[in-house]
This record gives C-alpha cells, sequence and structure tokens, in this order.
C-alpha cells in the first residue's frame, strides 16, 4: 500500500482536502504552478515560503476567494468548486487572516455577528461567543469595543470567529507574526487542542522553530511551485530555509572591534499627545542613541512606534525642541527637512504611499528625500542627472533588480522597492538612521543585504535605530533592544541579555524589576 | 466569457497621450446621435462644428481670442489639481479680476493718463483673482471647510457685484441705461496684434503663462512638490512638503492667472464692463484642464480644441439653427468621456474564459 504523505500514517483514508494540479494565472504570471496538497484529519500542515512565493493564492483558492486557473481541489475525496467563502465556510472551512476585518467602532459582539451567515438571534449569539471562547481558553468580553483591545486579543475574536462555525479545516495565515512569544505559546495550545479534536489546520508562516516545534507536515513553495512536502521535525531549520531560498541564505555580520562614539540622537523625556482618537500617546520616553550603535525596539504593533517614528522624523512636531536632540542640536520643533539637513535618515514602515509615491519614479522618489541636502537642486530648478545617479548607484550597490533604468516605484517588488529605499537613504552618508520595520514582507535574500546595509553603516559611525517586530532580526543587529509597550519605552537590555521571555514579558506589559522584586520577596 | 478591467503594473503612456483623442472620438458618436434625434444632418452639423470654423481667418482669429482665457485659467486649475486642491470657482475669480482692473479704467475714465494704465490694470486683477481665491483656500486649511463648495459659491457673489456695479455706480452715464460701463480708453485696452483683426495681446501672454508651467512643473522643486502633494499625500509629507501650504499657493496663483484673464477679456475683446462677459469661461476652463492631461502643452491643444466648439456651436446656429445650448452639452460629455478614457491609463480590459477543466459536482 503506497500513499504521498512522508510519515505514512494515514494508509487506507482519503485526505480531507485534496488540491490537484491547481493553477492560478495573472496575466503571464503564474502565481501557482500545478501545486498539489494533501491535508489530513488530525494533522497541523505547515504551508511554507519566502513572499511572492505562492502561499496566499493557493490558500485563497482553497478557501473560495479566487477560482483556479486550471486544476481541482477535492473535498473529503469529491471533486468541489467553491463559488466563494461563503460555500467554503458552509463546508467546513475556516480561515483567520494576516490583517483582521474588525470594525473598530463595534463590540467583539457585533464585530462577530457581522462575519456570521446564521441565523440566531444576538443573544443566543453572544451566549455562544462566550462559550466557544471560554471552551478553548480565549478569554473575550464581547462587550467591549474592538479598538479597545490589543492585537493579540484582536486576533482571538477572528479565531473564535472561525471556530464558532465548527469547522473541519481552519487556515490561519501568519497568526504568530504579530504576537508576543507568550501569547503565541498561547496559540500553540489552543492550536494543538483543535488538532485532537480531529480538525485539520493548514499553518501559514516563514518562521521555522515554529513551524518544526508545532507542525506535522510541511509543504514548501518557491516561486509559484511546489518543492517538497516533507516532516519539518526531521528537517533542521537551515535545511527547511534553503527549500525555501533555492540556495544558501548569506549571513549578516558585524565587523570586529565596532566602536561607539558620542551620543549622535537623543530623546529626552519626549510625551506626545496622538493627533487622531485611536492612536497611542508616548509617554516619558527617553533614548541615548551614540554613533557606531544599533538599538533595537521591539513591541507589538500598534504600541507606539509609528507614533515615535514620527516624532523622531519630523512629521509630527514637539513643542519643546529640547526633547529630540539630532547631533548635538536641540531639533524637537525641526521640520523632517531640516532635521535631514542635520544628518538624519529616516525609512518608514510602509513602502508605498509614505517612503515613496508609487506612481512616481524611481528618480523622483529620490528626489522626494534627496532635495534637502544631497545637490539634487540648485536655485529650485531639479538637477535630473543628479537624480537618475542615485538612482543607479543603488541600483548597483543595494542589488535592486528592475526592468527599466528608472520605473515606477510601484512595479518594483517589496525586497527590490526596499532595498532602493535603504540604498537612497544610506547614500546620503547619514549621521542618524531610524528605521521602521525594515525587512516586514521582504524575501530572506534582500533581508540579508539590508541588515547587512545597517550593520554597516554602524560600523560606519552613525547611529542607528531599528524599530521591528521580528525578535530574530533584531537579535541578528541590535547592540541593545528596549520594547514599547502602551506608548512607553523600557530601559534597553544588552542584546545577549535580552532572552525571549524577557522581552516577551515586557512586550506584555509587565516590568522586569516587578517581577524580580516579586520573586525577592517570596524567597 | 468575460470582461474584466484588470489594473496595469505601470501607468500607459501610449494610452495617457491617446485617451483624451478616443475621448473626443466618442464624444463625437454621441453627437451625432443627439444630432439625428433632433433631425439634422449630422455630418452637415458635424462640419459646421469643425471644419467651417477652420477655413476662414475671421474665425480662426476668434477661436485663438475664446481660447486666451480658457488656456490661462485652466493652467491655473491644473495646478491647484494636481495638487488635490478643488478649485471649482474660476468663474468668479475671471469676474473679480475684470471688476478690480475695470476699476482704473473707469476712475482714470477721459483723464489722460499715460502708458501705467494698462499694466497697473493686469497687476490690480491678478492680486484681486487672487485674494478671491484665497478665501476658499484659507476657508479649508482653518476650518477644513469643503473648497468645492466654498469656491463654487463665490462664483455666484462675484456675478451678482459685478451686476450691481454696471447697474449702479459704474453705469455709463450715455449709455441709454443699459447696464455697462463706458468703453474704455484706448490706455486702458489691450493692443491687437493684426491691425484690423481681433487677436490681442492677450494671447502671446497666455503661450508665456504655458511656457511658464510647463519649466515649473517639469523643472523646478516647487512643481515637484505640487505634483507629489496630490499623487502621494503622506509621501509628500515625509518628504518634508506641506499639503496646506500648497492649497493656499495654488489658489492664490489660479486665482490670479483668472483674474488676469478677466481684465484681460473685459479690456480686450468686450471693451467695456458689462454682464455677461464670459460664456462660462471659469467651467469650461475645468474641461480644458481635464482634457489637457493637467499637462501645460495639452492645455494649451484642448483650450484651442475647446475654443472651437464655441465658435462652430455659433456657426451651427446660424446656419442650421441648432440651439447655442447644445455646445454646452458637447462639452459636458466631453469631460464625461474624458474621465471615463482615463481609467485606462492603470487599467485594461481584458477577455477572460471561463475554465472547462474543473468539474462541477460529484463526480
Amino acid at each position: 500500500m503506497f500513499n504521498s504523505t512522508p510519515n505514512g500514517l494515514h494508509s487506507g483514508e482519503t485526505p480531507l482536502l485534496q488540491a490537484i494540479g491547481l493553477t492560478k494565472r495573472y496575466g503571464d504570471f503564474l502565481a501557482n504552478d500545478k501545486i498539489d496538497i494533501d491535508i489530513w484529519p488530525k494533522e497541523i500542515h505547515a504551508l511554507l515560503g519566502e513572499n511572492g512565493a505562492g502561499k496566499s493564492t493557493l490558500v485563497k483558492a482553497v478557501y473560495g476567494l479566487i477560482q483556479p486557473s486550471a486544476g481541482e481541489i477535492r473535498w473529503q475525496g469529491e471533486p468541489i468548486v467553491l463559488s466563494g467563502p461563503s460555500e467554503a465556510r458552509a463546508r467546513g472551512i475556516g480561515m483567520v487572516f494576516q490583517h483582521f476585518s474588525l470594525f473598530d467602532n463595534l463590540t467583539v459582539a457585533e464585530n462577530v455577528a457581522l462575519g456570521l451567515d446564521g441565523k440566531e438571534s444576538f443573544k443566543d449569539m453572544s451566549a455562544r461567543l462566550e462559550q466557544v471562547s471560554k471552551t478553548y481558553g480565549l478569554p473575550l468580553d464581547p462587550r467591549r469595543e474592538v479598538w479597545q483591545l490589543s492585537v493579540g486579543e484582536r486576533q482571538r475574536i477572528e479565531i473564535v470567529r472561525a471556530l464558532m462555525q465548527d469547522p473541519k479545516f481552519l487556515i490561519l495565515d501568519e497568526p504568530t507574526a504579530v504576537l508576543t512569544p507568550q501569547e503565541a505559546d498561547q496559540l500553540f495550545i489552543v492550536l494543538e487542542r483543535l488538532k485532537a479534536e480531529g480538525r485539520a489546520i493548514l499553518y501559514i508562516s516563514h518562521k521555522l522553530e515554529e513551524v518544526k516545534r508545532l507542525c506535522d507536515t510541511a509543504t514548501i513553495l518557491r516561486g509559484g511551485r511546489k518543492v517538497a512536502t516533507c516532516n519539518p521535525r526531521a528537517e533542521t531549520a537551515a535545511s527547511l530555509a534553503r527549500m525555501m531560498v533555492g540556495g544558501e541564505i548569506r549571513e549578516v555580520r558585524a565587523a570586529a572591534g565596532r566602536q561607539t562614539t558620542v551620543p549622535r540622537l537623543v530623546v529626552n523625556d519626549l510625551s506626545l499627545a496622538p493627533d487622531d482618537a485611536h492612536g497611542v500617546r508616548l509617554e516619558h520616553i527617553s533614548i541615548e542613541l551614540k554613533g557606531g550603535e544599533i538599538l533595537g525596539i521591539a513591541g507589538v504593533a500598534g504600541n507606539g512606534q509609528d507614533e515615535l517614528f514620527a516624532a523622531l522624523s519630523g512629521e509630527r512636531l514637539a513643542k519643546d525642541p529640547g526633547t529630540v536632540v539630532i547631533e548635538g542640536i536641540a531639533a524637537g520643533h525641526m521640520s523632517i527637512t531640516q532635521r535631514r539637513k542635520l544628518g538624519a535618515a529616516f525609512v518608514p514602515e510602509e513602502r508605498l504611499g509614505h517612503g515613496t509615491a508609487p506612481r512616481m519614479r524611481l528618480s523622483e522618489n529620490a528626489l522626494l528625500t534627496g532635495h534637502a541636502a544631497s545637490g539634487m537642486v540648485r536655485h529650485g530648478f531639479i538637477d535630473t542627472a543628479a537624480t537618475l545617479k542615485t538612482v543607479d548607484k543603488a541600483t548597483e550597490t543595494f542589488d535592486v533588480r528592475k526592468a527599466k533604468r528608472d520605473p515606477e516605484a510601484a512595479s518594483l517588488s517589496g525586497g527590490n522597492l526596499q532595498k532602493f529605499i535603504v540604498g537612497r537613504e544610506i547614500l546620503r552618508n547619514p549621521a542618524v538612521l531610524v528605521v521602521s520595520q525594515p525587512t516586514w514582507g521582504v524575501d530572506a535574500g534582500a533581508a540579508a543585504v539590508i541588515r547587512q546595509a545597517l550593520l554597516d553603516l554602524a560600523t560606519g559611525g552613525a547611529a542607528v535605530l531599528v524599530t521591528s517586530q521580528d525578535l530574530d532580526e533584531l537579535a541578528e543587529i541590535a547592540d541593545r533592544i528596549a520594547v514599547m509597550f502602551h506608548g512607553r519605552l523600557s530601559q534597553p537590555l544588552a542584546t545577549s541579555e535580552a532572552t525571549r521571555e524577557k522581552l516577551g514579558l515586557l512586550m506584555g506589559g509587565s516590568s522586569l524589576d516587578q517581577k524580580e522584586a516579586a520573586h525577592a520577596a517570596r524567597a | 466569457m468575460q470582461l474584466v478591467l484588470e489594473k496595469r503594473a505601470e501607468r500607459s503612456n501610449t494610452i495617457a497621450l491617446v485617451s483624451p483623442l478616443i475621448a473626443i472620438g466618442l464624444t463625437i458618436v454621441t453627437m451625432s446621435i443627439l444630432f439625428a434625434i433632433l433631425g439634422k444632418n449630422p455630418l452637415l452639423a458635424l462640419h459646421a462644428y469643425f471644419i467651417a470654423p477652420l477655413t476662414d481667418s475671421y474665425s480662426l482669429q476668434e477661436i485663438a481670442v475664446k481660447a486666451t482665457p480658457l488656456v490661462m485659467i485652466a493652467i491655473g486649475l491644473s495646478l491647484c489639481y494636481l495638487a488635490n486642491a478643488w478649485n471649482i470657482g474660476a468663474e468668479g475669480q475671471f469676474l473679480i479680476g475684470a471688476v478690480a482692473g475695470s476699476w482704473i479704467a473707469v476712475k482714470t475714465q477721459g483723464t489722460d493718463a499715460g502708458a501705467w494704465v494698462l499694466p497697473a490694470m493686469f497687476v490690480l486683477a491678478a492680486v484681486a483673482g487672487a485674494l478671491y481665491a484665497l478665501i476658499p483656500a484659507i476657508c479649508k486649511v482653518k476650518f477644513g471647510a469643503s473648497e468645492i463648495l466654498t469656491s463654487l459659491m463665490l462664483v455666484y457673489v462675484a456675478d451678482l457685484f459685478l451686476d450691481y456695479l454696471v447697474r449702479g455706480p459704474w453705469r455709463d452715464p450715455q449709455g441709454f441705461n443699459f447696464p455697462t460701463t463706458a468703453e474704455f480708453d484706448p490706455v486702458a485696452t489691450v493692443p491687437v496684434l493684426i491691425e484690423g483683426g481681433r487677436l490681442h495681446l492677450g494671447a502671446i501672454i497666455a503661450l508665456l503663462v504655458v511656457a511658464a508651467a510647463a519649466v515649473l512643473l517639469g523643472r523646478t522643486i516647487k512643481g515637484f512638490e505640487i505634483r507629489v502633494v496630490g499623487a502621494a499625500p503622506r509621501a509628500a509629507r515625509f518628504g518634508g512638503f506641506n499639503a496646506n501650504q500648497l492649497i493656499i499657493l495654488t489658489f492664490a496663483v489660479s486665482g490670479a492667472l483668472a483674474g488676469l484673464a478677466g481684465i484681460i477679456e473685459v479690456a480686450g475683446p468686450v471693451g467695456h464692463l458689462q454682464p455677461g462677459i464670459s460664456p462660462g469661461y471659469g467651467f469650461t476652463a475645468i474641461i480644458v484642464a481635464f482634457l489637457g492631461r493637467l499637462n501645460p502643452i495639452g492645455i494649451l491643444i484642448a483650450g484651442l480644441f475647446l475654443a472651437l466648439t464655441f465658435i462652430g456651436g455659433e456657426q451651427a446656429q446660424i446656419a442650421m439653427k441648432i440651439p447655442l445650448d447644445v455646445t454646452k452639452v458637447f462639452q459636458g460629455i466631453l469631460l464625461f468621456y474624458v474621465l471615463a478614457c482615463d481609467s485606462l491609463i492603470l487599467y485594461r480590459f481584458r477577455l477572460v474564459f471561463p475554465n472547462r477543466q474543473v468539474t462541477r459536482g460529484a463526480g
């Protein structure tokens, strides 16, 4: 008796869900090329791949959001055509998206009610919601409004909403991307339990350690094709990464003997009220960052990182000039252009629409931040040759791949655009670089180039402030790591002392001192 | 089979150039149907509209005369629209410019004032147009009031103000009670370019404005600022550009250009201040701006084309008794098609055939 699963557990049964030769074509681009995948009951199945490998396309086809161009989907052995997500849900397929579809101003129960197709009364539904959330250890108060909730709690709403339909098969798209390590551990307990109940889970991730720990099977996609189906526990993280990338990943290395010099970016007790109702208030933030040093700021998204970036860059001004000091000059009241002239450079989280104007050419986007201090403007006139030179130099130095010399920003892939943006700022030779989520949604190759560039910049004497939700990234490049929670910034820890446990506690809002004090008191 | 609209990876420059032509073609087809319904021969009507005006020198000059205010106003409007500032009130700024410039002409009437009169009229008209445009701009920046509504409402204020002046304080005593000022003195009149013709100095000024706008938008950092604020507001703020300052600036510039166009019209082809000096130039210029793709050279061409429709409309009325209002219908349909065709710059049509490989139901 033969079957295709590597561990041979399922002989004689039919898979819960099967995709056979699944193909999805967008114009000339093959997003999915003849993908086969078998998903069995009582299985946590990882879907691995870099950005753009075709994971989302495959999942959307299985959830009925898009129609495949060719190939077949079988549900419990029977070929099906899904007309849409509601049909998928009716058959027992549930999905939790990476980006939540919740209304901030509605309550938990109202949000869940909007997502359900059922006919039960709001009261019955609320009762069932409370019961489901209790059963699975996902505590939720149905009467609270969503904007008051943390990201982890918001994700719980999505999971509970999916579970209320009693799915046989649940798809989770990068569920731990927004969670603290402790919250992720709690999620894994829930997933193990769902598995024990006989459900199947398709778990999309690029965190390899997590996959090795949790998943029974892994299907790896690269460039729209299936590369392998394997047992992740029998593989190493390195071998999984090789399959994802199709080669060795360049290792990032810090230069030995990096010297720290004088403070180049200082934040003195910065407090700032948010400019919109759901923003975060910054409270008493102090930072001292010397030349040659990289400070990492960790934290769950939405804890004030965006507000801090705006305050540091000058997109929002502080009343007291002394709260932000760049190169020894009080700059809290200065515009972003003036701060650039002092030698600061900034890379925001959002590439399209914030870091670049999507429908403008790269040379114009070079001018966007270069007009202040890079000799691109003379007497109000643009030196087009100088802007093009920046594009060429960034292309060469940071291996930006593009179809022509000066395309629109929106036509570049995420990784290449990010390399251009980081390159554009680094070529200005900044004294201070403030960068937010430098490798978010970027493929592993580009991520390595960008991290190396940040390290090299610090080696050259610049002060670098990196905000990231990726703790591995911060561990790789930062000298010290501080954590943002509810608009406050913790004392930085040396990276060698910043264990995942300690960072996780800080990300969840606990103070290390208090815990230690409590331990001491008990002892 | 299914027709879907699909996003292009990059904007199509070919379509960007061809789209106004497609729009004009579709407009002509629609108008032919309309002429047929009115019981007129569409071919003859189209000839009267588009060909006849191009065949004699009087009409050709008249096209340039009509295009002058359209182009000047549309250039100013294009700066606003590129910066995401929606000035709909150019008609009012045009009228206020005409009134302010006329004030000097009326006050110096018959005093043998020197050659300074006409330049002073131009300057005052531009300043007045700019100040009038700043009212909606400041309301927008300070209070968040919709500039679309406020600038439009101020058109009627300007219209009635002009009406009051020419019926009251500025009425020509020898004018048989008609609501008009006296004919302006020669020093307060825009000189013609060809002896005995209608083409005047304003046409040269309009060309200079087009050239200046082309340099501003294509070569200067201020022009880049205007484009980036409109195209990607958040990126513009990150670049250090202030959107509110640009609203003020672009409204002021477009108000000044509309005001200047106003006084040139009054001191040029009209020769005195009276109600009805504009057949809706300020509104037609909105069509000119979009038909010209908010590009200075495009606006020059579009301005000439719409001027042609004004002249053609008059000829069609005389020759074929087609009501003059049909011209406005024509312009409205044209704007509609221009905006619709613009979606093809970023999107393309694609025929999709359903795949038959997937079997339905249990197999």
